[in-house]
């Protein structure tokens, strides 16, 4: 049986006291022991930024890369060896910014991944800057007459016929541990946004800003229906659903390719003498 | 008797161009000819003017020569751009009823294309496969070979298919023969000893080189001259296990190479300048993360978009510093078709000895070119993983260091999902764990540690071909595709009296340093012929080995070099030579 222990890291955490990022690392724990993995089958992939640095501070195979492309990294990997649990995170700035093309793209391959942003509207590593999520007329630095029109991230992944759909909130670690698990074990994409405050950059959209406004999708909401989905995803303001937004069923990338039949790609042996036949073509 | 037979076919774009010079090219290579053939065309898809230029001759240097022994028209455009490049006895080849050509005389042969296509198949598409027989029976070429190779070429299409153009091409081949007798165009026969030869081009080599290496996975955004290699791949990676993904640009392709070869799977990318431009921050990426990856970049002219379908060598600086801060490479130029495909088999085999990136750089003019090559050795591909730990290695090993401090800079590899192993690594400065650092000593570390591979990777390398020749007192220095035009143009001057030496590079980096200045001495002039305007490899030949060279013979034009005008240019502009 997996524990806790086994996703516990000796690495000292970099991030600020009372950060959104803690109750989102101990959601990915939680998911992950509930779901008995074990920390050599994860394999966590992630970009730059605070939220990118949490693999680090759990257990796991670790792929830290480049700045908004986590997806790409993320996918080749998967491809390579498809009997490993590859889990992506960002933050919004990664995700939503750098990487956004490869977020589309993601989301209509269907390669068997999860994704994991943590979205708190604003630049965190690079000390304060507006994100593509910032509200609309956010000052910051960068910005000094304020951020333009937020973007929807929700609605991108839909309009990309995303086949997983998920928001969660860093304050509600049991929910989103359960989001966590559902994004895992469906089959396809999964794209989980998660609110969290920065404590030290967004004093907009804090703790208690967050609180106030998320409530959990109806019991009834039918996350199969799209067009409820599309009405849902737009919800913003003073209430903020959280909960799974969408999600069906859509054959997964990896499935549609007969090279991965029989094994993964990384366990098949090299034989040069193989393409003989290939030879003879020419 | 020595043959060298050259044959251009030109017309439109869409009007089959490559097709008439592919069946051509293979009816010459079943005889046992060498063949090298070369396509020029435009970035666009009907329309403008295409050539395909086939060169046959007993002995196998693959280079182009601009005299031509025969021009088969496919419109009236081809003629007026290459009637001048005809020898004297050469002849044009053309159907007046469709070209509306109407100068006639010496050298001009008519031939009803598309009429001969109608009447004896009732099908006017087949008017292509006329030019063909009359090409053929012009120089009295062996018929059977040119129905084995269209047997093979149409066998998809069917029988009736197969049939049909056996009928039209024998049409045109009877045609010819019975009226063309009095051209004086040379006879062409089959070589006795044919051997059977490998008819492909750089592309299809470096594809099968890659494959035959265990390569299994490739990500790409089509782009020519490099496209061919991810279609190729896609094609036959179904059946032989490797996933071709084309994905939404090259930032993704290349950090998806990388996600892939991280998890353990020997990858690659193919593209050309402008992709390689997205590429480049992957690129340290594996530099940084130390994972294996073989890059394609397949120069044409730039800079920016530039002549996408012409061919240059400008892109060795950008191919030999591209990426932030610093970190092992090679980098790697294959001369000609049979060297795409053992260098790559090397890129891939080095990459992951040094678990570091490896580029190989092509241009136009080897991609897409076909020469004749023989077949390559399956069994002498070896496949050595290097540092990698086996199964039972890492089944049970716990603490696990990825980046391990090692003297000769190489870690221990395992990969993720091997075993116990957690294999982290980080684009940031790490730890030999793999965990982030900043702290000065471990940096320190961590950076000497990676370029302590580079003492490898020196030792691997094949140092630039030289041929030396008594009485030369001058060397012609090149790297890449010009090879074939360099030594010919060097066995003509022989031949001429006037000898020079050659030194060839194929692999660059690391530079072969002490190789290249013990040769730089042997002569007194050394000369650098190379594809682009700032003579990049006469620069970095003085920045490794403190020598300047005496000269430089540079093209820019988009055009590959001629043996010819590499001599003429060598009067002209190199003084006191």
């Amino acid at each position: 049986m997996v524990t806790t222990k086994d996703y516990t890291s000796d690495v000292p955490i970099a991030w600020c006291p009372g950060c959104g990022n803690f109750g989102i690392l101990q959601a990915v724990k939680k998911a992950l022991v509930d779901l008995n993995l074990e920390p050599q089958s994860v394999l966590f992939v992630s970009g730059i930024g605070q939220a990118p640095k949490l693999p680090h501070y759990t257990k796991g195979n670790v792929f830290n890369g480049l700045h908004g492309r986590t997806l790409p990294a993320a996918t080749g990997a998967k491809i390579a060896n498809h009997n490993l649990t590859v889990i992506g995170i960002d933050g919004d700035g990664g995700a939503y910014g750098e990487g956004v093309q490869h977020l589309l793209a993601a989301s209509r391959r269907n390669v068997n991944l999860t994704y994991l942003v943590h979205n708190n509207q604003v630049y965190g590593l690079t000390k304060g800057q507006a994100s593509p999520t910032s509200d609309l007329g956010f000052v910051t630095k960068t910005t000094p007459l304020g951020a333009g029109l937020p973007l929807n991230p929700l609605m991108l992944a839909l309009a990309s016929d995303v086949s997983f759909l998920a928001r969660g909130f860093s304050g509600d670690i049991d929910h989103l541990a359960g989001l966590i698990k559902a994004g895992i074990t469906h089959k396809g994409f999964a794209l989980i946004d998660i609110l969290q405050p920065c404590v030290s950059f967004n004093h907009v959209n804090t703790f208690a800003w967050y609180k106030q406004r998320v409530y959990k999708v109806e019991v009834d909401y039918n996350p199969a229906d799209k067009a409820a989905a599309l009405l849902k995803a737009q919800e913003w303001g003073d209430r903020i659903p959280i909960g799974i937004i969408f999600k069906q069923e859509r054959p997964v990338y990896e499935d549609s390719l007969p090279q991965l039949k029989d094994m993964p790609l990384v366990k098949q042996p090299i034989e040069p003498t193989k393409i003989e036949a290939l030879l003879e073509e020419f | 008797m020595a043959v060298d037979f050259n044959i251009m076919v030109g017309g439109e774009a869409g009007q089959g161009v490559q097709s008439v010079g592919a069946i051509l090219s293979k009816a010459f290579a079943r005889g046992g000819l060498h063949v090298f053939a070369d396509q020029d065309y435009e970035s666009r898809v009907r329309g403008g003017h295409n050539f395909f230029r086939i060169r046959a001759k007993t002995d196998g240097l693959p280079a182009i020569s601009l005299e031509l022994d025969m021009l088969v028209a496919l419109n009236k455009e081809t003629v007026d751009l290459h009637v001048n490049e005809l020898k004297a006895g050469g002849v044009i080849i053309y159907d007046a009823e469709q070209t509306k050509i109407t100068t006639e005389g010496a050298g001009y042969f008519d031939v009803p294309f598309v009429r001969l296509a109608q009447e004896t198949v009732q099908n006017k598409l087949m008017s292509n496969t006329v030019a063909v027989g009359a090409a053929l029976g012009l120089i009295d070429y062996d018929f059977n070979l040119l129905s084995v190779v269209l047997e093979q070429e149409f066998a998809r299409h069917g029988e009736k298919s197969v049939k049909d153009n056996i009928t039209t091409a024998r049409a045109g081949y009877d045609f010819a023969r019975e009226k063309g007798k009095a051209f004086t165009t040379p006879k062409i026969h089959p070589q006795k000893d044919s051997k059977r030869r490998l008819l492909l081009n750089g592309n299809e080599a470096l594809s099968l080189g890659a494959m035959a290496a265990g390569c299994k996975f490739v990500a790409g955004y089509p782009m020519t001259p490099s496209s061919p290699i991810l279609e190729y791949i896609a094609d036959k990676g179904r059946q032989y296990g490797v996933v071709m993904m084309h994905v939404e640009d090259e930032i993704s392709a290349m950090n998806m190479a990388v996600g892939a070869g991280y998890t353990g799977v020997r990858s690659m990318v193919a593209t050309s300048g402008g992709g390689f431009a997205l590429m480049v921050e992957g690129l340290a990426l594996a530099g940084m993360t130390e994972t294996p990856v073989v890059v394609v970049l397949g120069q044409r002219p730039g800079p920016a978009t530039g002549l996408p379908t012409r061919t240059e060598q400008a892109e060795l600086f950008f191919a030999l510093h591209a990426g932030h801060g610093e970190f092992p490479r090679a980098l790697f130029a294959p001369t000609n078709t049979a060297d795409a495909f053992y260098t790559t088999v090397k890129a891939f085999y080095l990459a992951e000895k040094y678990q570091t990136p490896v580029l190989i750089l092509t241009d136009h003019h080897l991609a897409s070119s076909y020469a004749t090559v023989d077949p390559f050795d399956l069994t002498k591909v070896e496949i050595d993983r290097g540092a990698l730990l086996s199964d039972a290695e890492v089944k049970n090993l716990t603490d696990y260091k990825r980046h391990a401090v090692t003297a000769s800079g190489v870690s221990p590899r395992a990969l993720p999902g091997q075993g116990k192993a957690l294999v982290v690594t980080d684009s940031d400065e790490h730890d030999e764990a793999g965990h982030m650092i900043e702290d000065a000593a471990t940096r320190n570390q961590q950076v000497e540690k990676r370029l302590r591979k580079l003492n490898g990777l020196k030792r691997e390398i094949t140092p630039p071909e030289f041929h030396q020749v008594d009485g030369a007192e001058t060397t012609l220095l090149g790297w890449g595709s010009t090879y074939g035009a360099i030594r010919e143009a060097a066995a003509l001057l022989e031949q001429d009296g006037k000898p020079v030496n050659t030194l060839h590079f194929s692999q660059i980096w690391p530079f072969p340093s002490d190789v290249v200045s013990a040769a730089l001495k042997k002569a007194k002039k050394n000369i650098v012929v190379e594809g682009n305007a700032t003579g990049q490899l006469a620069q970095l030949i003085r920045r490794e080995t403190g020598q300047s060279v005496d000269g430089t013979i540079l093209k820019y034009d988009g055009r590959p070099f001629s043996p010819h005008e590499i001599i003429d240019r060598l009067k002209t502009e190199v003084k006191t030579w």
